[in-house]
This record gives C-alpha cells, structure tokens and sequence, in this order.
C-alpha cells in the first residue's frame, strides 16, 4: 500500500511540474552543468581589497578599494558542438563571494574551449532599461553617456597625482573605435582534461584573473591614474585586462 | 490504515493544487492592463526606432510614469521632480530660465529641453550622449545639480510609499519595485508626448490657412532653415556647430564630450522649433531671450571662423528685418496650445 502511495505522489510531482513546461515536441538533450569560478589574484597570489599592497611594472604601489567586470555570453564548445548559457550576464565584483562563481545547462558532450565576452555586447548598451547584473542599481552605467562601465577597478597609489591618491579605472565604450568589448577562448584541457559534462552533474571551471595585468605594457598611475570615458586609453587598460585569466583547473564528475 | 490513505489522499490533492498553482505566473489571472496605441501623425515618417517594442504602452504603465514624473520623491530633497524643470505650459522646458535649478541651491550647466516628439529622437541631451529614452532619468536623476539623489534612495523610498506597489503591480503584474520598470514607466509616459496640433499642423491638414506674413515667413523658413530644422519635426536630429561664442565659464564644446572627435568640437542637438514661442530662452545654455535676438544671432551674429561651423553658416543668413517679423509670425504658429494644455499629460 505504501509503495502504492509513493508511486501516486511522484506521479502528481511529475504531474505537477510538467503542467509548468512548454509544449516542446523535440526530445531535450541529457543536460549537466558546467560551474565556472573566478579567482582574482595579483601576480598567483589571492588579491585582498585595501589592505593587499602590491607594485606595478613600473615599480609603482598600489592598493585595490573596488574591483568589477562583466562576463557575458558564456558557452563551450568542441569541434562540432556547443553549448551556451543563452543570453547571460554575470557582474563579478571582488567584494562579494558570491558573484564570483555561477552555473549553467549544458549538453552532455565533452568540450575543448571555453568562450567568454569580457563586457557587454553593444546591443545591451543601447537597449534602455535593464536587469540583474545589467541593473544600473549595480554602478556600472555611465548616466550621462548611455553605456555600461565593462570592467571597474578603483584604489590609490602614492605615484597617482590624482585627488588622495586615487586610482580609478571605468572602462567602457562599445561602438567604432572605441569598443572594448573583449572576446576570449581558452582551450581546454588544462592538466590533462578536457571539460567533460555528463547527465545532471556539475563539472567546474576555475579561472585566475591576474589584476596587476591591468596595468601591463607601461601604466603610468602617475599620468595615467584616471580614466572614466569611453577612449585610447579605456581601450588600452582593456587590451591589458583582457590577457588576465587564466583557467587554472578543470574538474569533471 | 484507512485513515491514513484518506489523509494521504487529501494530502495529494492538496499537493497537486499547490503545484497547479506553483505554475501560474504571479497575479496571471488580475493582471489585465489597458494597452494603448502610439499613434504616428499623418504624414509624419514612423520613429527611428519604435520605443514601445519592448516596453508596452499601457494605460496603468503611463499612469504610474506620470506620477513619477510629477513626484519629488525622485529627488534627495523631495523639491526637484522631472516636472520642476519640464514644466507643461513651456512645452516641457523651464520658463523663462536660462538653466535649471537643482539640489542645494544649484545650476544646471544647460538650458532644459523641451520633452516631447521623443519618440522620433535616436539620441537625447544636447549632446546626444543619451542613446535610449528608458535611460535618460538616470541623468538629472543622480547628477549633484539636478535631482540629486542615487537610484537606490529613489527605488526604497517608492517601496516604503502608501501607494507605489499597487500602481506597479497594475502596470507590471507584481508588485516588485525595481529600476528597470521605474525608468519603463517614465518613458512610457514621457514617450507619448507628441505635439502635432499647432496652427501649423492645421493649416498642413487644409483646416487653416496662414497669415499672409505667417505665409511669407514660412516661404522664408523652407528656404533658409528647413535643411536642419527639418518638417515635420522640425530637427533633423543631428549635431551641428551654429556660431556661437564658447561660454568660457562653462566651456562646454557639446558633442565632442561624447565622441571625443576634434570635428564634433562645438556641435550641439539641432532643437525642435516647435512651440518655440514657449520654450525660451535658447541655445543650449539658453543665453537668448527672445526670438528676434535669435534671428539676430543668424544674420549677423554667428561667428565665422570657428573651424567645425556648420558649412551652411558660413554666409549666415541674410535676412530683412521684415523676413524677422514674418519669421517670427511663422515660428508662433508652431506653438501647439493642445499639447500645453492636454491633461492627460498635467500633474495627476
């Protein structure tokens, strides 16, 4: 009677949950999920926010108050397949745990590249009011010339001639010359492994992102400290930001 | 045991009535918003981009955006509503100001434009560096001279209102606060205003006939202004230097804020002339007063070596000082005291 019993609720559960679902007359694919974790790191170690001290190639201190970027548009692939998050957007902010990781579906398949846009695709920076991570609440939308700030970095140096020493780095700008919108592919395996995703497990990705890259090729904090519009120079600190990430492990199950 | 497969019983219908329930969307079943059309008035070209794609026109979505317009909870001190420096009766500019007055006491560093035919802008501001409608509050909103306040303040103190929820759960099915549906709200209402009525209009539709001197200025206007001011709208929405001095307090060189292109140097939005009688003073920094003053400035005022000048200012404008009288006769016949005096667009 019990087995009876069981058997009845699992049947209203199923029930249940499919009078929520679209009617979809293609089969779905197996589906598992694919875990990414960002790690930001200056120079392999952990970066720590206005205590950790730390010096550019130019011999230059510095501290990090503030650190954000966008990573959008996600998706794996192999030689023939991929698979996405869809339309996705994800506001990593150094200050708060759990922005720095986040999931998504995937077939089941095995992948040999990650794809990632670091920023926000033109289209979203011309498209008003939005959401989530692209809610302006979140302090990455310049007001008075529409367009999403695609990375933030703020903190001081003493070589910075800038107002109490401040370092601050909105970078953005979407169209023509000034487009900073940044895409990467890494390819898998790393160690050996290529990303495996099987049915309704999580594989994990972890990525480092080495800030001080921020200021490879020749920063200058003490004329070139500020930067808040869209320019040669925000597109010069993307070009360096975007060699940050390192995937550094892949762990399949 | 009878008992217990009854309860079990119970216990699954009522399972699968929540879950049933689980599926509907929050308030699926109340949420039936008046949907309302945008019209495009005869014989004008549809909007560059149709704003209410994807942000539909309702009745209780434009609603609550007038409220908000109308509301100084949108600013730190509660004294600087959206309607504080667009006021109806000058066509939604400020009257007789040449800037605006913002928070403790301060200016803005332009003249407040008029707010209406957005619809048909691509960009907004004077330098155009506002690429959608839903985004613009977010401008005078948090600027220190303007509104004053930061989207978080203005969002809890909508969330702790008597009245708020209920109206965003009329425009958007919940009663969640959040920026995206404040900012579609305000566009909504503000993306409506189409001033199309003027005497002007009229006389386009054969319902009036102009003046003989409104006539002459007309002729006038096709033949000297209509290249930037362009009909119907009256703005071909572009960017261009007209030969003014650089205000050397504010040195504000326009468009090239916002590009950053040397030969967007000194360029400024082409506004709309209509209900220009209303809408004074003029300019981007409304230094100009009057009409005639502005006429003035184009035949004899423009500065003609400044290197981004419009090419079709070099000449300036020769003009009469009877082409000024029936120029002037013409620009009041694009005042549209139905738009003015619409209520639906007046403080709730």
């Amino acid at each position: 009677m019990r087995k009876i019993i069981i058997a009845l609720l699992l049947v209203l559960i199923a029930v249940g949950f499919t009078q929520c679902e679209q009617n979809n007359d293609s089969p779905t694919p197996l589906q598992g999920n694919v875990k990414i974790t960002f790690k930001n790191t200056v120079k392999g170690s952990p970066l720590v926010l206005n205590t950790g001290s730390y010096t550019n190639a130019n011999g230059q201190a510095y501290t990090v108050s503030k650190l954000k970027y966008y990573i959008s548009n996600v998706y794996v692939t192999n030689i023939d397949k991929s698979s996405a998050e869809g339309e996705s957007y994800h506001l990593i902010d150094e200050g708060n745990a759990v922005s720095k990781s986040f999931s998504f579906a995937a077939n089941v398949e095995q992948y040999s590249h990650l794809n990632f846009t670091i920023g926000v695709d033109s289209l979203r920076n011309v498209s008003g009011a939005q959401a989530g991570a692209l809610d302006p609440l979140n302090d990455m939308f310049w007001t008075w010339n529409s367009g999403y700030i695609m990375a933030k970095l703020e903190g001081n140096s003493p070589a910075s001639t800038q107002v109490n020493n401040k370092l601050q780095y909105h970078i953005g700008g979407f169209s023509g010359a000034d487009n900073v919108v940044k895409k990467i592919s890494f390819t898998l395996p790393i160690t050996a492994q290529m990303l495996n995703v099987s049915p309704n497990k999580t594989s994990e990705i972890f990525i480092d992102a080495d800030i001080d890259k921020w200021f490879s090729n020749n920063v200058n904090f003490a004329t070139e400290a500020a930067i808040m519009t869209p320019g040669p120079l925000s597109n010069k600190i993307a070009t360096n930001y975007m060699n940050m990430f390192t995937v550094t492990q892949v762990v399949n199950n | 045991m009878k008992i217990k497969i009854t309860i079990s019983l119970l216990f699954f219908v009522v399972l699968s009535i929540l879950l049933l329930e689980a599926c509907k969307k929050t308030d699926a079943n109340t949420f039936k918003p008046t949907y309302l059309t945008f019209t495009v008035p005869n014989g004008w070209p549809q909007p560059a981009k149709n704003i209410f794609v994807t942000n539909p026109l309702t009745e209780e979505g434009f609603q609550l955006g007038r409220k908000l317009f109308y509301d100084g909870k949108l600013s730190k001190d509660g004294n600087f509503a959206c309607a504080s420096c667009h006021q109806q009766f000058a066509a939604f500019a400020t009257f007789d100001h040449d800037f605006s007055h913002g928070f403790n006491n301060s200016f803005t560093t332009r003249n407040a434009p008029a707010t209406f035919n957005l619809a048909w802008m691509p960009l907004l501001h004077w330098d155009g560096g506002i690429n959608n409608i839903e985004v613009q509050p977010l401008a005078p909103l948090t600027a220190p001279n303007e509104m004053g306040e930061t989207l978080e303040n203005v969002l809890t103190k909508l969330r702790n209102d008597a009245a708020y929820p209920e109206l965003f759960r009329k425009a958007f099915g919940n009663s969640d606060i959040n920026s995206q549906k404040m900012l579609k709200a305000i566009a909504q209402f503000v993306g409506s205003m189409v001033s199309s009525n003027s005497k002007y209009d009229k006389v386009q539709r054969g319902e009036t006939t102009f003046t003989p001197a409104e006539q002459s200025g007309y002729t006038f206007f096709k033949t000297n202004c209509e290249s930037c001011h362009k009909e119907p709208l009256f703005t071909d929405n572009s960017f261009r230097n007209n030969g003014l001095a650089v205000n050397s307090f504010l040195n504000d060189f326009g468009r090239l804020a916002i590009t950053h292109l040397p030969s967007d140097s000194l360029k400024f939005k082409v506004p709309t002339l209509r209900n220009v009688e209303l809408t004074f003073p003029y300019m981007h920094d409304g230094r100009i007063y009057a009409l005639r003053s502005v006429l003035d400035h184009y035949s004899s005022g423009i500065i003609t070596t400044q290197p981004t000048l419009d090419p079709l200012l070099t000449n300036r404008i020769a003009m009469t000082t009877n082409d000024k009288n029936n120029m002037i006769a013409f620009l009041r016949t694009l005042t549209d005291t139905a738009f003015t005096k619409n209520v639906r667009f007046s403080q709730p």
